[in-house]
């Protein structure tokens, strides 16, 4: 069984609050899991304000600044894709065939900041 | 010409050139606009003694370039990451022959549908056309410190985001062009609709979109870019007879037409019929299309009414819009009697997508009015009144209202 840990988290203070994890934290817990077998594919992301909303209706492309606020709808699954740019994102994104009746959110993962 | 004032002409012309160029090489928007600085400053000093160079764009690129790696090295000591950008940059070379490209780079970045449309424009006239963040504010009716927020956030999110910075393939281009359009008409009615006449920085917004629609074309010379171009320059042509000399609104049919500027409609209706021509048209030809047969009548009588109906389908066949609709039942109003355009009006308000829109209502108030049903006419100009924000729109429907009050009715 495969399951989607989704993480939530108030952004501005996801790394100022006393108990705010580190970077070296989350990567050292990712790399106890990648040892444990169990760790399929895991990415920290940038903030909300990177996000662009992808959406496919009758053919046509439309891109929306700003992350998907619709809490009528719900998640229903993900990507994780490598692209040149946002543009290369953006036409991945508008061709997955749920696009055509949901949205998609494209967010750029984010770099750990780990010292090497 | 004084060598200060050659420099400023040089700043004038080149700047953005520079500017944009100095984006691609160095790959970030702030850099970019300090090395931009720091080149004209070094600029400042230096060409008193050496002389102006034979090509002083490159030179400033290239002086640019070298003052933002000296920049990142010396900030390197505290972030190592920096080193590699700085070594990065050393090495990769930069060519002169791309600079066109380097501007509608600029400009396709600037307008990327995934940055906020307000925040589009505002990055718009700050990058390409050079306006202050105060100058922007004052345009949009905004705080400096709300533009200026915006135009950091979209700079953030071209860099976090990886918004390329390029010109879009083929494929894309149509879409990605109408959103260059739209801000740039965005821009031009910032600066046409809310006139009050006083004001001369939203009079530059106006020349700024038609300046900037222009090089466009310059560069890009797709019919819809000349259409969007026709549109403004023949709106414009009308800009002396819009105002009477109290500040006044004066609609379309009660212009003095020898106000009208000849050479700006000669230049809109040329691009009209070479933008035509190409067949490959769109909604910005269409209207443009529209004002040109305005732009050729003597009056408003004598205006080719069935030939601007006529249009109007094309353009609702394109983009359908209920905004399109009522000007169209205007037109008719204008070609078979009020009769036919109350009946289109009336059937647009019941369809409710146009009950909040004070032009619906005061289309209604001129068509009752004109048909001597003037309780109808009354209370739609009141509907109309209360809709509308705009300090000039307002004086005018209440002179209609008085009119109506007025003992000669």
């Amino acid at each position: 069984m495969k399951y989607l840990c989704l993480i939530y988290s108030d952004e501005q203070v996801l790394h100022t609050s006393p108990d705010s994890p580190h970077d070296s934290e989350c990567l050292a817990y990712a790399q106890a899991i990648q040892a444990s077998g169990r760790m399929l594919a895991a990415e920290p992301l940038e903030p909300v304000a990177t996000a662009t909303t992808v959406r496919m209706r009758n053919g046509k492309l439309s891109i929306t600044d700003g992350p998907f606020a619709e809490t009528k709808e719900q998640l229903a699954g993900f990507y994780l894709i490598e692209a040149r740019d946002l543009n290369e994102a953006i036409q991945v994104a508008g061709d997955i065939p749920a696009a055509r009746v949901g949205s998609v959110e494209v967010r750029p993962v984010r770099e750990l900041n780990v010292p090497q | 010409m004084t060598l200060s004032g050659q420099v400023e002409a040089i700043y004038r012309s080149e700047s953005r050139r520079v500017l944009a160029t100095l984006i691609r090489v160095l790959g970030d928007f702030d850099l970019a606009e300090e090395a931009l600085h720091e080149a004209f400053f070094v600029a400042v000093q230096r060409w008193p003694e050496d002389g102006i160079p034979d090509n002083p764009r490159a030179w400033l690129v290239s002086t640019g370039r070298f003052k933002a790696i000296d920049r990142l090295r010396r900030q390197a000591r505290f972030t190592p990451l920096l080193q590699e950008q700085a070594d990065t940059l050393q090495a990769a070379d930069w060519s002169d022959d791309d600079v066109e490209d380097d501007r509608l780079r600029l400009i396709f970045t600037c307008c990327h549908p995934a940055l906020a449309p307000d925040a589009q424009a505002a990055l718009t006239l700050r990058e390409i056309c050079d306006l202050s963040t105060e100058q922007i504010a004052h345009a949009f009716l905004a705080t400096p410190a709300t533009i200026a927020q915006r135009i950091v956030r979209a700079k953030g999110k071209i860099r976090d985001a990886k918004i390329p910075y390029q010109v879009p393939s083929r494929a894309e281009l149509p879409e990605r062009l109408d959103s260059v359009l739209r801000v740039i008409y965005l821009v031009f009615n910032e600066g046409y609709t809310a006139s009050t006449g006083a004001d001369l920085t939203r009079e530059d917004l106006t020349l700024e979109a038609i300046r900037l629609c222009r090089l466009l074309m310059q560069l890009l010379p797709e019919p819809e870019v000349m259409g969007l171009l026709a549109l403004m320059l023949l709106h414009e042509s009308r800009r002396p007879a819009r105002t009477s000399a109290n500040g006044e609104l004066v609609l379309l049919d009660a212009q003095d037409r020898g106000l009208w500027d000849t050479s700006l409609i000669a230049e809109g209706c040329n691009l009209v019929e070479q933008a035509l021509s190409t067949r490959r048209f769109g909604p910005y030809c269409l209207q443009a299309a529209i004002a040109a047969v305005h732009a050729e009548a003597s009056s408003a009588g004598e205006t080719d009414w069935r030939q601007i109906i006529g249009l109007y389908d094309v353009l609702l066949r394109a983009v359908p819009s209920p905004v399109i609709e009522l000007n169209r039942a205007v037109a008719v109003a204008m070609e078979q009697g009020a009769l036919a355009g109350l009946a289109l009006v009336d059937n647009l308000l019941q369809r409710g997508e146009l009950q909040d829109y004070h032009l619906a209502h005061s289309a209604r108030g001129e068509f009752c009015r004109q048909l001597g049903r003037f309780d109808e006419a009354r209370s739609a100009y009141e509907k109309a009144l209360s809709l509308t924000q705009q300090a000039p729109e307002k004086r005018f429907i209440a002179r209609r209202l008085a009119e109506l009050n007025s003992p000669r009715q």
